[in-house]
């Protein structure tokens, strides 16, 4: 024991603020919850067991429930794909030789560090207005855009085009994967007749896959708990016609609005399994897309 | 089967010309060998053959076609880079295949040449491995086995062999030379080592500073350097340099090695004062005199078996280089004599070009 703590000591030293920053403020909640999850609590009484019943009441009976899961699967379908897609236009735009490179990679990156704040999403709300620059621009043309925000048919994909807008962090991704990729693998390309497209999806695409998988994972995570953009452009509420129901906002509301703290507990834990479900299967999925160099077979 | 002629080829970045001027005609069918040091321009030379690098003056000729603005898939030549730059997602067989496939040949066609390649190098067992499965010399093999696929008018090598450990670089080189016997097509072959150069080129380019030193073969450059770089850069051991004066006598052109002796050699004609003698370490003989003699010290004894490398000591305090029978005994402090016969020694005037022997 004493060899141990000599050896391993400075590492938990090291460990020790995130180390207890977990067991007393992550830990204690998150098992609170999981207990919450269980029981009726409206925040002023004490908890009443019930079991599994709210579980069951979300599954069988609860409308709201089910169109928050359609509007936040749709939004991720949606969102994920496009801001990885236009991250990855960016970053290879970015990855050949451009003078002051630093400064544009610097600017691209801005909207992401503006991009999860208040004023962003208000700014949104300006831009997507009736009387917004969207509308403004489309005017020019002589089309009359709808109230993209206040329209339900429209006010989910303003939100991926916020999404996608917010390309920084998955762009400085792979402006790294793309680097890691050898220039020599692009010239043999060429010498082997592969067109720029065939470079891209027989060369870059595959060498780029396990970079596309984390980016895939950690944003899919991102857009499921979508949260503070989603609650200023609805107004807090999923508005309108709850076609902003987000699973994080319905959960919020029910928590905070409604002191139903119970239900929202059982609501937590199952957008938890759900992002475990899916991080899970694309573990299992990836091993027949991700090719990793460095692995010994 | 075709041969390649660079005319006037100049590569500039920005105000730094790497290549200026250069001229040179690779026959149908030989394995001509660029060489010299690092920063001399002959990777870049190979890959503006390639087109994988735009040329800023001059012309590039494959067979009778300008291939100038031809982009490199279309110059019907295939390259092995330096780092085999496989494809590290797609088995061996894919990545022999990849070129073929690109270019919509029929399956069978792809799958004939990709056997036959296998069949040459000795990597049918290998097909279906992914090249981080592969050892160095079995990557080198696929490399090479993608560029026969493409059955091309030309290869071009880029330093192939410098990632292989010392053992495996000989058993390629081997396998390159019967390689090249088999095929014949025409081969552009970049090293910096000069023992790769000697043993595989039917002609050697000897680049520096993006100039040409000398074309010859192997033979012309070892035994008839036209400059002091090139009868340094070829031959190794390198060559030992003596500083010289000359001047005319009676008996002839009379040359005195600086603060070491004098000789003179009837046949050399130099009107310069000033010029350097060299001598390959196997031309000297030790204890035995000859018109220049020399009293030396050995400090390093060099045993490679077949031969011994004396590391020696002059009077002005240069330490020479002499190559000895691997039968006879040096030891380290002993004092010999070494001697050379002029017409064994190498001549280059002030500028550091041959001294013609007149009967040469």
């Amino acid at each position: 024991m004493r060899k141990f703590l000599a050896k391993n000591a400075p590492g938990y030293v090291f460990l020790s603020p995130w180390l207890i920053g977990f067991l007393f403020l992550a830990l204690g909640p998150i098992l609170v919850s999981l207990y919450l999850s269980f029981t009726k609590y409206d925040m002023i009484g004490d908890p009443r067991w019930v079991g599994l019943s709210q579980y069951e009441y979300m599954f069988t009976k609860d409308k709201r429930f089910w169109k928050s899961l359609q509007v936040t699967f749709t939004y991720v379908i949606l969102a994920v794909p496009a801001r990885l897609a236009f991250a990855l236009m960016i970053a290879m735009v970015l990855d050949k030789g451009i003078r002051a490179i630093g400064i544009y990679r610097a600017l691209y990156y801005l909207p992401s560090i503006l991009g999860a704040s208040i004023a962003i999403a208000i700014l949104w709300r300006q831009i997507f207005n009736i009387d917004g620059v969207v509308n403004a621009f489309l005017s020019m043309f002589g089309i009359q855009g709808p109230n993209w925000i206040a329209n339900p048919d429209t006010s989910l994909y303003t939100l991926v085009v916020l999404a996608m807008w917010q390309f920084g962090s998955p762009m400085l991704i792979f402006l790294a994967g793309l680097r890691g990729i050898s220039p020599e693998l692009y010239e043999a390309a060429e010498i082997d007749a592969a067109s720029k497209p065939r470079q891209f999806f027989a060369i870059t695409l595959p060498l780029l896959a396990p970079v596309i998988f984390f980016n895939i994972i950690l944003q899919t995570i991102e857009a499921f708990k979508t949260f503070s953009s989603a609650f200023i452009i609805s107004n807090g509420d999923g508005s309108p016609a709850d076609s902003l129901l987000f699973f994080t906002i319905y959960l919020f509301n029910e928590a905070f609005k409604f002191f139903r703290m119970g239900y929202a507990s059982a609501l937590a834990w199952t957008l938890l399994v759900i992002i475990g479900a899916f991080t899970a299967l694309s573990f299992f999925a990836s091993k027949y897309w991700v090719h990793y160099e460095n692995e010994k077979d | 089967m075709s041969g390649l002629s660079l005319k006037g080829i100049s590569k500039s970045y920005g105000t730094v010309e790497v290549i200026e001027n250069l001229n040179l005609d690779v026959h149908s069918g030989e394995f001509l060998v660029l060489v010299g040091p690092s920063g001399c321009g002959k990777s870049t030379l190979l890959r503006m053959i390639a087109g994988l690098e735009e040329i800023s003056d001059g012309t590039i000729s494959i067979g009778d076609r300008i291939v100038n603005d031809l982009p490199a898939s279309q110059r019907n030549l295939s390259m092995v880079f330096q780092s085999y730059a496989l494809y590290p997602h797609m088995d061996v067989r894919k990545n022999l295949a990849f070129g073929l496939t690109n270019l919509k040949m029929p399956k069978a066609e792809i799958n004939r040449r990709v056997q036959q390649a296998s069949d040459i190098l000795q990597i049918g067992e290998l097909l279906g491995r992914k090249p981080r499965q592969l050892s160095g010399g079995q990557k080198q093999r696929v490399a090479i086995g993608r560029a026969i696929v493409r059955e091309p008018e030309l290869f071009l090598f880029d330093e192939p062999l410098s990632n292989l450990d010392a053992e495996l670089r000989v058993q390629m080189r081997v396998e390159l030379a019967s390689l090249y016997n088999r095929l014949g097509t025409t081969m552009i072959y970049v090293t910096h080592d000069q023992v790769e150069a000697m043993t595989m080129a039917t002609r050697i380019v000897v680049l520096r500073a993006g100039k040409i030193e000398q074309v010859g073969t192997p033979y012309e450059l070892y035994n008839n350097p036209q400059n002091l770089f090139v009868a340094g850069f070829i031959g190794s051991p390198k060559i030992n340099t003596l500083p010289a004066t000359a001047s005319s006598n009676e008996s002839g052109l009379q040359i005195n090695i600086t603060n070491i002796g004098k000789f003179s050699y009837v046949d050399l004609a130099t009107t310069t004062p000033n010029i350097s003698v060299c001598i390959r370490p196997e031309s000297f003989k030790i204890n035995q005199t000859a018109e220049l003699n020399l009293d030396v010290e050995i400090i390093l004894v060099e045993y490679l078996g077949s031969e011994i490398f004396l590391h020696v000591k002059i009077a002005t305090g240069q330490t020479l280089m002499v190559q000895a029978s691997g039968k006879s005994n040096y030891k380290l402090g002993e004092k010999i004599s070494i001697s050379a016969n002029p017409q064994d020694c190498h001549y280059f005037d002030a500028d550091g070009q041959r001294i013609q022997a007149k009967n040469a």
